[in-house]
């Protein structure tokens, strides 16, 4: 036995047998000794409940405090310093850094390619997802192999990535352009022009992360209550009419979920723009034409060795991250409201309207289970007869 | 009630909530297999192709038809990878790196996790909202910092700078929170307590035991955001590559070799490929759990 803990007299208590003296009695008669240990021992068990809990959150806090807290803290006081990668802290600036990158065009360049590029992939992907979380929301065979089938592209690093697909969009020998080319269609300049490069990066976003949201909208479609699509069905309503009225609606939230998740990941992409085109001396693109905010403040940092400037547009690239995180927080709840009714009376209503719908469709199926024993117990009676 | 009429009413049970006419038990159709294995062709094509150009020469990569089979040249193509970069070098250092930041991330991450699901103590609800919040916090932002710290004690190059930043997570700690405080009953925290098990051994004989499955989970998802991340490493241990840093050096050339690329992307994804025969299954269903508990 290890330590008593502070409700050590009512545990002794419970574990006595009624009719024997109890334990504490004959410690505090007869041995000062073994007292003192238990007092001891009791209060080392206060103070182990006590504060054990924060011995255990301590490290995630201390740790995250100085690896991630700290750095993006310690951002901002770089970004208004005149701050360089050699020379290292310069004269304090206020905002110069925030203003002088504001009024440049690199900034906004940057800002316009990574959110040309996140929309180029969030939107096809949502709907692609989609398409195939319902295809796999069905009663197919080998439910397993397809549902791993779809997630091969995730374990496809974002370098292993970007390297095929830099092959395959080459702008003189890729495949892309080859099969362009038989088919009469003139090569696209994927890597120096910005929609078309814009495009083939989006292209290599999509096809690693596709089937990751696909398995994520997938669960959530399984969680959608059986009875819901069954009631539905009785009504009448087909397959293509419930996944509007039911499927889509119920998947809302992790619908908003992946987009807040890709929205995270897509506004800091750097790899695939970083290394689509190595043979460009500016990163990302002979004219910037694909140069993302993470890749240009990269640029501005350790190449220009510019930290100050780099920093404004880490925090800045920061608060638009957070503003759209919040943003969508804002409209998902305010969606989610809305689809329940604005008033109270109104959601009452709905919600007495849903339960009354749920237990028609449960009588329903209770009667069509009855009518079923019925048959089963008609023809194993027929059956008895002969 | 007899075992003959319960067999009876659970197979009435059975064929009522399997209604024949219910479309969602019936098998779909051919064009619901031939999406699907259209799904599986666009998630394996491109690694085929990297196969096809990794084992031909750079003449027939010219040529304008991709070729349909792979050629012989994979080895040669293999070698010439071995000779531009460290290729087992830099394995065993993307080895090292995430096997060391995953225990960090899953041991921290059950401490507090279990502790915020099925410990009180005062100020829980609070830190609790504070790893919420951090969630959606890109703390990949603060690299500059980061960079200027790792200089200044002179880490650069070493691969401990590589796995300082990520040696725990808020996403890990929410995870196995989540996981924790459905799984273990609050009675059974309260009876190995009154048997007089101590804090810690309380963890150690209900909490981790409990938690086991969540873990591997995170632990799977820990190791491969580590293995694939490329920035960080990139920026403070260039001389001392992990794999993905000594991959993006094979085209670091003027000259881009496409062949000898290519065979290296595929060299290089084959270990994870590896883990998902291994754990596929896992990651699957470690998808759709996380997506049902947010």
């Amino acid at each position: 036995m290890s330590i008593m803990t502070n409700n050590a007299s009512d545990a002794t208590g419970d574990t006595v047998p009624p009719g024997e003296p109890t334990p504490d009695a004959t410690y505090r008669a007869g041995d000062p000794v073994q007292e003192k240990k238990m007092r001891r021992r009791h209060r080392w068990g206060q103070f182990d409940f006590k504060y054990s809990p924060y011995l255990y959150v301590s490290p995630f806090f201390i740790l995250f405090a100085l690896v991630g807290l700290f750095p993006l803290i310690y951002t901002f006081v770089v970004s208004i310093n005149d701050w360089d990668l050699l020379g290292g802290a310069g004269e304090w600036v206020g905002l110069d850094n925030y203003v002088a990158e504001i009024s440049s065009p690199l900034f906004w360049n940057s800002l316009f390619n990574t959110f040309s590029i996140f929309l180029l992939s969030a939107i096809p992907q949502l709907l692609v997802a989609t398409f195939i979380a319902a295809i796999l929301d069905q009663n197919i065979r080998a439910k397993t192999f397809w549902r791993m089938s779809v997630l091969i592209p995730y374990v496809v690093t974002p370098v292993a990535v970007t390297l095929i697909f830099s092959s395959a969009f080459d702008e003189k020998y890729g495949l892309i352009n080859n099969l362009l080319q038989t088919i009469n269609i003139d090569p696209v300049a994927w890597k120096s022009e910005v929609i078309p490069s814009h495009l083939a990066i989006a292209t290599m976003v999509n096809w690693r992360w596709t089937g990751y949201n696909a398995l994520i909208l997938l669960a959530a479609m399984q969680a959608v209550p059986r009875e819901l699509h069954e009631s539905a069905a009785i009504d009448g309503a087909g397959s293509l009419r419930r996944f509007f009225a039911i499927t889509l609606p119920s998947i809302r939230p992790t619908m908003i979920f992946v987009v807040i998740t890709a929205t995270i990941g897509g506004l800091q992409i750097f790899t695939e723009p970083k290394l689509f085109n190595p043979s460009s001396s500016v990163p990302g693109g002979p004219e910037r034409e694909y140069q993302t905010t993470v890749l240009y403040l990269w640029d501005l940092a350790f190449n220009r060795g510019d930290f100050g400037r780099a920093s404004a547009v880490a925090w800045m690239l920061f608060l638009i991250i957070i503003l759209i995180g919040l943003i969508n927080f804002f409209l998902s709840g305010s969606i989610a409201s809305s689809s329940e009714g604005g008033s109270r009376k109104n959601r009452r209503q709905q919600r007495r309207a849903h339960k009354h719908a749920v237990q028609m469709a449960q009588s329903k199926i209770a009667s069509n289970r009855m009518s079923g024993s019925n048959v089963t117990a008609g023809e194993k009676g027929g059956e008895s007869h002969e | 009630m007899s075992s003959a009429t319960l067999a009876k009413t659970t197979a009435a049970k059975k064929s009522g909530a399997k209604g024949k006419n219910f479309s969602m038990d019936r098998r779909p159709g051919f064009l619901t297999y031939g999406l699907l294995i259209a799904f599986f062709l666009g998630s394996t094509y491109p690694l085929w192709y990297s196969l096809l150009i990794g084992s031909n020469t750079g003449a027939v990569f010219a040529s304008t038809y991709p070729p349909l089979l792979p050629g012989g040249a994979f080895w040669t193509n293999v070698a010439e990878v071995f000779n531009t970069i460290d290729f087992w070098g830099a394995l065993a250092n993307s080895v090292l790196v995430s096997s060391v930041i995953t225990l960090s991330v899953v041991t921290f991450s059950t401490l507090a996790g279990y502790a915020f699901a099925k410990l009180r103590f005062r100020g829980r609800q609070g830190l609790l909202v504070f790893v919420i919040a951090t969630l959606a916090v890109p703390t990949q932002l603060g690299i500059i910092p980061l960079f200027m710290v790792m200089k200044e004690f002179g880490w650069t190059g070493s691969l401990g700078a590589v796995m300082v930043p990520t040696l725990v997570t808020a996403f890990g700690v929410f995870f196995m929170r989540q996981y924790l405080v459905d799984v273990v009953p609050d009675e059974l925290i309260e009876a190995a307590r009154i048997d007089g098990a101590s804090m810690i051994g309380t963890f150690w004989h209900v909490g981790v035991p409990a938690a086991r499955p969540a873990m591997a989970i995170l632990a799977l998802f820990t190791f491969m955001t580590a293995w694939t991340d490329y920035l960080w490493p990139m920026l403070v241990a260039p001389q001392n590559p992990t794999l993905q840093v000594a991959l993006s050096q094979l085209q670091s050339a003027k000259y881009v070799d496409y062949t000898i690329v290519m065979s290296g992307a595929l060299m290089a994804t084959i270990p994870l490929l590896l883990l998902f025969v291994v754990a596929g299954k896992q990651l699957v269903s470690g998808i759709m759990a996380g997506a049902v508990k947010g």
